[in-house]
């Protein structure tokens, strides 16, 4: 039990990326749960990666997960900026809210 | 009774993992943001434990630095500038509880079967072992080192690609959050020098003794 597999790895990563969806769903008013819900998922998947990364030692997954880290940074980086914005034009952060394009 | 280095690494691994999970739910369940983005902070050091006890040293510090460092104080700074009505804001949570915890959970137990039925198919190793980008035998080089050889050799164009992401990245939050406000006064030296005399310079027959 106290011997680490990978196994036990991706079930931690797996727990988290569901826990990420869960928080989408289920925060449908503040985007700006849903971004650090994003963030969640984003690290799950990163965990997978180093997780596979250690145990085939390949570094290659490393490399990946930095690269998703990157990407993550600028989506975070984005995605407040746009809010920012929107917050501006409708005083408001509410999903609900983002309905100017309604056809 | 396992050795104590397995018995170490194996208690900091629950350690870390439930930490992770208890505060990755914290962040979905908190009433207040500014809680949410604690206890964001909280999982990214325990994600940061868990990239250790992996063995991924660099990988453990760009998580601590970058995503605590910069990411989550953004986060923060955003939540306490943006004037929100946090009472509102939880309206129709337990509306939205089943659908959210249905998904969630299908997800969850169908990521289980995965994991369940899961096994490297034999050419995988077999690759992985033959690859060159090894993960050096510990003593010999460091995990940041080993990263550095493949980063700045094999995997120099993505490395200039990330490099790209983060600059647009850059300029487009920039341009999307500056305004230019009416009514600043503000110092234009293009316009100061490119303004012809006859702007600038009136000249009024003034009779004798009489003001203007």
């Amino acid at each position: 039990m106290l011997t680490i597999t990978l196994g036990h790895y991706l079930s931690v990563a797996a727990i988290l990326f569901s826990l990420g969806i869960f928080g989408i769903f289920l925060n449908r008013k503040n985007v700006i749960i849903i971004l650090m819900s994003v963030e969640l998922m984003l690290l799950a998947v990163n965990l997978n990666l180093v997780a596979f990364s250690s145990f085939l030692q390949d570094l290659t997954g490393q490399v990946f997960a930095m690269f998703v880290l990157t990407v993550a940074a600028a989506e975070a980086a984005i995605g407040l900026a746009i809010m920012i914005v929107f917050f501006r034009n409708r005083g408001s952060i509410e999903v609900e809210d983002v309905n100017v394009m309604k056809g | 009774m396992p050795e104590a280095g397995v018995l170490v690494s194996g208690l900091a691994f629950y350690l870390f993992s439930g930490w992770l999970l208890a505060a990755g739910v914290m962040v979905v369940a908190a009433r207040n943001p500014v809680h949410s983005v604690l206890f964001l902070i909280l999982a990214f050091f325990n994600a940061a434990g868990l990239f250790l006890l992996l063995g991924a040293e660099f990988l453990a510090m760009i998580l601590v630095v970058v995503y605590v460092g910069a990411v989550a104080v953004l986060f923060l700074f955003v939540v306490m500038m943006l004037n929100i009505n946090f009472v509102t804001m939880r309206e129709g949570f337990l509306q939205y509880l089943p659908v959210g915890g249905l998904v969630g959970l299908i997800l969850l137990v169908e990521l289980a079967f995965v994991a369940g039925g899961w096994a490297f198919a034999p050419e995988v190793t077999a690759a992985a072992g033959g690859a060159s980008t090894l993960i050096a035998p510990s003593g010999i080089m460091t995990n940041t080192r080993a990263l550095g050889d493949v980063l700045y050799t094999q995997y120099f164009y993505l490395f200039q690609a990330a490099g790209l992401v983060l600059l647009v990245a850059m300029i487009g939050a920039i341009t999307l959050t500056h305004r230019s406000r009416t009514g600043v006064r503000r110092q234009d030296i293009s316009r100061q020098v490119s303004r012809p005399r006859e702007e600038s310079v009136e000249i009024r027959k003034m009779p004798i003794g009489g003001g203007i």
